[in-house]
């Protein structure tokens, strides 16, 4: 009996994703669970396991190929009476306005907006010549304007329709208004790579943000001298755990009461419909540097944790985003962003708010300087912070504020307390 | 060097319309052409030419005709020199016009050659006086390959280079002459042959058999495939043909010529059957006649332009290689109309031209025609738009294929004129007009109504319920479309096709 194994439903929302790799070839005969390819949606690679056992003796993907949930991967053969669960094949229409906006990156290929309504010709687009001129000069692509005219004739205001679907989500890539490069052959010998998923979406994100958040940074240093003593002391009971007590985990902890005494840093701006969105739940993204690229998880309900629970957690999720083992849901859903660079070295860096958030708080490599107490010079120990900030929402008294509270925090912990 | 902001070479249909609309863009334009004032191939020495004489075939064609129905001519009497006059009154005033236009926008009319020197240099043989090109004669004209006496340079940022394209030459021909002709020589009506070879069935050697039949010569065709137009939907070419069967005193198909020999004024022809290794009986067949016309094929007119020096790629047959908004491998240098290969209309030039000048003013244009209409003036006419049958099958398109007979068109029976077919090609649930084809008299003004359907991406439906004016011949794409739907008025329905 030949039987065919189906992309499942991944995640929510995630309609598609691009095959990373195929671990199976034809003649394989494989367990079931064992995995069989490794797709890359969002931000995360995922391993898919076969739902059942038998001899591979077909495979119907490419490497490189944006595979659909339901569309057919393998068929299997020798399958013994399995019973194949219903796969749901059906494509959802977009993404709500801000489910994809909470995290940093789309839930879901931006071309699957539209090719989720593909025309019902086979021949050319149904649009008249001033449409497909007046979908050209916004750069548009008329294939992937959905028409509502009779037999799916295109107007000016489906291309405005679609112009606005595509401007208000966060993954502007219809935009073909992208400048061409010189050809740098011209001067020297060159390489060409395609870019990866990865930072094609990345490149994206932080376009669609420069371009919709007018940016402050405020930068200020926190005397951590006290702070390190602490941290040093404590190091040995979180690692008893299993974690390990890194300035980050501490910024974490310190960032959640900061959210909390802030509120309008732990909101987001609804422009559409002129409202802001106040969360009364504290999910921190941590950026993490990995070999494909920046990932970004989320550590959920931060305030609710201890500084001990959240050592552990960071120590799990930084090793998952290195070995790509992080589902998408694990990198939604956060309200304020932790990039730390201190253990790369710098003194202060200018880091880009992420879509839907407004304010993320940049990190670089604490020093030991002079600093004038009590009528004399004395080494202490300074950590550089940068807070960029959305405007929009905050203002500069707003931002020094913040900044301030957190130094004061970090010179002095117990304050907290009080 | 002067620098000049659009430089245009070739004022023909495309030539012409870019300088026109580059200049009404704003920009500065500089148009060079060997002729006194724009025009091209197309207005001195085809399109239009061929039109006023195919006007006067018609006109004499329907007076003949007129005898049936009661209304007698005697055989009229031909006056090849003035016949000549008024064609060349008729090319005059349309190209003066247009060099009234040229002055009016203020672009800068240079008449002579151009060369590249280099990717942003052109050298200029500059005519000074009119008198020159009476010397090398109108058809040498195009040929820059002796023309390289630059007496001007000049510096560009943009080109478009607009320079058409030239009759191929067979082998076995030195020269085209006065009874070797191409297309442009038998235009100039130096003589009425008594018996002429065309040589290619092809649009225009069926226009031009057409209008030297009417001038009185007995035309006859060698043609290498198996059918005339062979390139045309050959319903549409079986109806024309139904209706020409005199026009050929003799015709030869699936035959080429191997040999041309011109002496005492006679041209001997030797003729030989192609592709049929079976049948001998045409094998270095001799024949004799007054005039050969040669239409075998145009071939990009790039030689002499040097397109080397500027680095300008062309394709395996010559055609200067451009994308959809024209631009050639060089970024600032385009390409348009037959120079650049497809469709060698003057219709496809002039809309390649008005983009290009659009895209070098910074627009976001790109040629993306849906239908482009092909037309040939032979009697009756022969048009098609949109997609033919073979590109829907291509295309794997589901599609329906109505026909409208005129024999049901009041119109072209009081007319006289009830031979003529009126199809639509339509897809299946979308009901869209896709395609059309239609043969009959003024069949090339009646398309339009087809090619603006297919662009708007009209459906059946939409041409069904638009009023068409009665008595026309433009209700047989009504009734055309009606019929689709099984409702047509004037021809029996359709049996219902089983759900």
């Amino acid at each position: 009996m030949k039987q065919e194994i189906k992309l499942p439903e991944i995640a929510d929302n995630v309609v598609s994703g691009f095959l990373a790799r195929i671990l199976v070839k034809v003649g394989d005969v494989i367990e079931k669970d064992q995995s069989i390819i490794e797709i890359e949606t969002d931000k995360a690679a995922t391993d898919i396991p076969a739902p059942f056992g038998g001899k591979i003796v077909d495979i119907k993907v490419h490497a490189g190929d944006e595979i659909r949930v339901g569309q057919t991967i393998l068929i299997v053969e020798g399958v013994k009476d399995v019973k194949v669960p219903e796969q749901n094949a059906t494509v959802r229409d977009g993404v709500p306005a801000f489910a994809g906006m909470t995290t940093l990156l789309p839930a879901s290929p931006p071309q699957l907006l539209s090719s989720s309504a593909p025309h019902l010709s086979s021949a050319f687009v149904p649009a008249s010549p001033s449409v497909r001129r007046f979908a050209r000069d916004l750069g548009l692509d008329i294939n992937r304007i959905k028409g509502t005219g009779p037999g799916g004739r295109i107007s000016d205001d489906d291309v405005k329709a679609h112009a606005r679907e595509v401007i208000q989500s966060p993954k502007s890539t219809q935009f073909a208004g992208y400048a061409e490069v010189p050809d740098f052959s011209k001067w020297g010998p060159v390489d060409y790579q395609p870019m990866s998923r990865i930072r094609t979406i990345t490149a994206e994100s932080t376009v669609n943000s420069w371009q919709t958040i007018p940016q402050v940074v405020q930068f200020e240093k926190a005397d951590i001298t006290e702070l390190e003593k602490f941290r040093l002391m404590s190091k040995a009971v979180v690692e008893k755990a299993g974690g390990k007590l890194t300035m980050t985990a501490i910024l974490l902890k310190l960032s959640a009461m900061a959210l909390r005494q802030f509120p309008k840093f732990n909101a987001s701006v609804d422009m559409k419909n002129k409202q802001i969105v106040f969360k009364n739940y504290i999910n921190i993204g941590i950026a993490v540097d990995t070999e494909q690229g920046l990932l970004v998880p989320v550590v959920q309900d931060v305030d609710k944790k201890s500084l001990t629970e959240l050592s552990v957690e960071l120590n799990g999720i930084a090793g998952r985003a290195r070995n790509r083992k992080l589902t998408s849901e694990e990198m939604q859903g956060g309200n304020f962003t932790i990039s730390n660079l201190g253990g790369i070295g710098g003194t202060s860096f200018t880091p880009i708010v992420y879509p839907n958030q407004v304010a993320i708080l940049g990190v670089s490599k604490s020093a030991i300087e002079p600093v004038y107490l009590d009528g004399e010079f004395v080494p202490r120990t300074l950590l550089p912070l940068s807070l960029s900030y959305d405007h929009r929402l905050i203002d500069g008294a707003d931002g020094a504020r913040f900044l301030v509270w957190m130094c004061k925090v970090l010179e002095q912990p117990f304050l907290t307390w009080l | 060097m002067e620098q000049h902001q659009v430089v245009i070479i070739g004022a023909g249909p495309g030539g012409y319309r870019a300088a026109f609309m580059a200049a009404d863009l704003g920009m500065q334009v500089t148009l060079i052409d060997p002729q006194a004032n724009p025009g091209g191939v197309c207005l001195y020495r085809g399109c239009i030419p061929t039109k006023a004489l195919l006007h006067l075939a018609k006109v004499k064609e329907e007076a003949m005709r007129a005898g049936e129905w009661g209304l007698t001519f005697q055989e009229p009497k031909i006056d090849r020199e003035k016949v000549k006059n008024w064609k060349e009154s008729v090319v005059e005033r349309l190209t003066g016009g247009l060099g009234q236009l040229t002055k009016t926008r203020k672009i800068n009319y240079i008449q002579g050659w151009a060369r590249f020197v280099d990717p942003t240099t052109l050298g200029i043989e500059k005519i000074e006086k009119n008198d020159k090109i009476e010397k090398t004669g109108q058809s040498d004209l195009n040929d820059h390959n002796n023309h390289n006496n630059h007496n001007l340079q000049l510096k560009f940022e943009h080109l478009i280079i607009a320079t058409g394209a030239v009759p191929v030459k067979l082998p076995f021909i030195k020269e085209f002459t006065d009874r070797i002709m191409n297309a442009e020589i038998a235009l100039e009506l130096k003589s009425i042959p008594k018996r002429l070879l065309v040589l290619g069935g092809g649009y225009i050697g069926m226009e031009s058999a057409t209008i030297y039949k009417a001038l009185g010569s007995e035309v006859s065709l060698v043609e290498v495939t198996p059918t005339i137009m062979p390139t045309m939907d050959p319903e549409l070419v079986g109806i024309y043909l139904r209706q020409n069967k005199e026009l050929f005193a003799e015709a030869w198909f699936e035959t080429k010529v191997t040999a041309l020999e011109e002496s005492e004024g006679k041209v001997v022809v030797t003729l030989e059957r192609v592709n049929r290794e079976d049948v001998k009986d045409v094998k270095d067949v001799k024949k004799e006649f007054d005039a050969v016309l040669v239409s075998v094929g145009m071939r990009p007119n790039t030689e002499g332009l040097d397109l080397e020096k500027a680095g300008i790629e062309v394709d395996e047959r010559g055609f200067i290689k451009a994308d959809e908004q024209g631009r050639t491998n060089v970024k600032n240098i385009f390409a348009i109309g037959d120079v650049s290969g497809g469709m060698l209309l003057a219709h496809k030039a002039s809309y390649q031209g008005r983009i290009a000048a659009e895209v070098i003013a910074g627009q976001k244009s790109a040629f993306d025609a849906r239908a482009i209409p092909a037309v040939v003036y032979t009697d009756p006419e022969i048009a098609v738009a949109g997609l033919s049958e073979q590109e829907c099958k291509e295309k794997n398109i589901s599609f329906r294929i109505v026909k409208f007979p005129w024999a049901a068109s009041g119109r072209a029976v009081a007319m006289g004129e009830p031979v003529g077919l009126t199809k639509l090609i339509i897809e299946e649930g979308t009901e869209r007009i896709l395609g059309a084809g239609i043969v009959g008299k003024n069949a090339g003004d009646l398309i339009s109504e087809a090619v603006l359907g297919i662009e708007m991406a009209a459906r059946a439906s939409d041409m069904a319920l638009s009023i068409h004016p009665h008595p026309t011949v433009s209700e047989t794409l009504m009734e055309a479309a009606e019929l689709y739907y099984g409702h047509p008025v004037h021809i029996a329905p359709p049996k219902r096709r089983p759900i």
